[in-house]
């Protein structure tokens, strides 16, 4: 992008974008927590809404099915006073047709500052950014990453240590032991959390079937593990994927049943953790499967916290690309 | 302490006023006032601070991160709300602001206290209790400390930096 692109409108520096957990580094990250924090404070006022981005069009275009993620990013940007624009791929010209390519670039033409991209294919968000003016955050894409999640789990859990401390947040993830469990292979989720916990220090644990194992670790600052049991006392957090059912048809699994018996998280697994641990799970959950019904509603379980969370740090990610002017 | 009396003289009392600190500057500064008032009148006044990031008119064009996180545990209505803030500049930092306690509801009156009115304002706002006033060059940068107030040269043109 030369110089004369950059300024649209006679605003705004150039198009930054949030692709991948590995666009920030560990300060970045922490940028965010910081931004989250004000957010917060905005977000229990009688009226939760700063007049920051007024002006501003955040478009989000979902190619995949996804309610939480976009009602999620949708409020960030009317907290913040930007214009919201939906484009979800059932209801669209995709079903007459119509490429990525075009589809983008007609909805860049329209002028927006911000699109949130959720595609099936990995690198599609990437792929965007040749095409488009506007700052692009991936809203998850195919088993590639899914950078917000991993910041609002970020942030849950040191907002929970802080409560825990009496208000005062810890600096970083260091000393914290993160279990990722299930399927790991095809999870975006996962890919953006094990780099976001390990920037922050966390030391990250892998726990699946080996075939939901990805078939190589190498370059990955992880451990891993087939057997769930052994590790539970010694967990700070348990981070459960949900389980796709798809998956059964490549014979990946032999019944939704026999996962639950061996990496489901029932009654007496959760008896097995640590008094303080955290369960987390980043939805939709399937009770049953990957966490017993029971389970889901104790007190440790922190995925009501983690929805909330999505509002603050989204909004701190739109925040931070579109008006702090810097990444 | 002059600045404290005239409060008081002012608003006949401190029945309904509160300090609000402008962040990071003002915030000390308000502290500072709301014990004074306190000394002199016996009572304890609500004391808040606010960070304007999100109210700014330049979001967009420079880097606008808020410094701390607004904190403003009573209600605005009705209330003085005395702002407290080092400098005073071009004035758009106290335009946001404005912005950011009418967010919160309707105070009775907004005041403004400033330790240092350095001149250069882009906006019609006017300090109700002033320090200070320091004719300075534009392009300088003023900075208060507890030890005092320096002058010095900016060295990139970024005039906002020195009316915070």
């Amino acid at each position: 992008m030369n110089a004369d692109e950059l300024l649209v409108g006679g605003r705004a520096p150039a198009a930054r974008h949030l692709l991948s957990i590995a666009d920030l580094d560990r300060d970045g990250i922490l940028e965010i927590m910081r931004l989250s924090d004000a957010f917060a404070e905005v977000s229990e006022r009688p009226i939760p809404k700063v007049p920051a981005l007024r002006g501003r069009t955040v478009a989000t275009v979902f190619m995949e099915p996804s309610t939480r993620t976009r009602l999620s990013f949708e409020t960030a940007a009317k907290r913040l006073s930007a214009d919201t624009m939906t484009f979800t791929a059932a209801s669209s010209s995709t079903v007459k047709g119509e490429s990525l390519r075009d589809t983008v670039e007609t909805i860049d033409a329209m002028g927006i500052d911000a699109m949130v991209i959720r595609h099936h294919s990995s690198g599609a968000p990437l792929m965007v950014t040749h095409w488009i003016k506007a700052s692009v955050i991936n809203g998850g894409d195919g088993t590639h990453e899914h950078p917000t999640q991993a910041l609002l789990d970020c942030y849950t859990i040191l907002e929970t240590l802080a409560a825990r401390r009496g208000g005062e947040a810890p600096a970083d993830l260091k000393g914290l032991r993160i279990a990722i469990v299930g399927d790991i292979k095809h999870s975006r989720v996962a890919r953006s959390n094990v780099l976001a916990f390990s920037a922050l220090g966390a030391e990250v644990l892998l726990v699946a079937p080996p075939t939901l194992m990805p078939a190589s670790l190498e370059g990955w600052p992880v451990n891993a593990t087939g057997d769930l049991d052994s590790t539970l006392g010694e967990l700070d957090v348990i981070y459960l994927l949900r389980i796709q059912s798809e998956r059964l048809g490549e014979v990946l699994l032999p019944s939704l049943e026999e996962y639950h018996w061996r990496y489901g998280l029932t009654r007496e697994r959760a008896a097995a953790l640590k008094k303080d641990a955290l369960v987390m799970h980043p939805g939709p959950m399937i009770r049953g499967v990957e966490i017993s019904p029971e389970v889901a509603d104790m007190p440790a379980s922190l995925v009501t916290r983690q929805v909330r969370n999505g509002v603050l740090v989204r909004m701190a990610v739109l925040f931070h690309l579109l008006g702090s002017g810097e990444i | 302490m002059r600045i404290a009396h005239e409060i008081v003289e002012r608003n006949r009392g401190l029945s309904d006023v509160a300090v609000v600190g402008l962040q990071t500057g003002g915030v000390p500064l308000a502290e500072r006032l709301a014990a004074m008032l306190e000394e002199i009148e016996g009572t304890a006044v609500p004391l808040g601070s606010i960070d304007v990031a999100f109210y700014r008119d330049d979001i967009g064009l420079r880097p606008v991160l808020p410094e701390e996180v607004t904190d403003l545990p009573f209600d605005i209505t009705g209330r003085v709300v005395v702002l407290v803030d080092d400098v005073l500049f071009t004035g758009r930092t106290v335009r946001a602001a404005l912005e950011a306690l009418a967010a919160r509801g309707r105070a009775g009156a907004v005041q403004l206290a400033v330790m240092i009115d350095r001149g250069h304002r882009e906006l019609p706002i006017r300090p109700d209790f002033v320090g200070k006033n320091l004719p300075t060059r534009r392009d300088e940068l003023v900075e208060v400390s507890e030890q005092g107030v320096t002058i010095g040269d900016l060295v990139a043109a970024d005039d906002d930096r020195g009316a915070r």
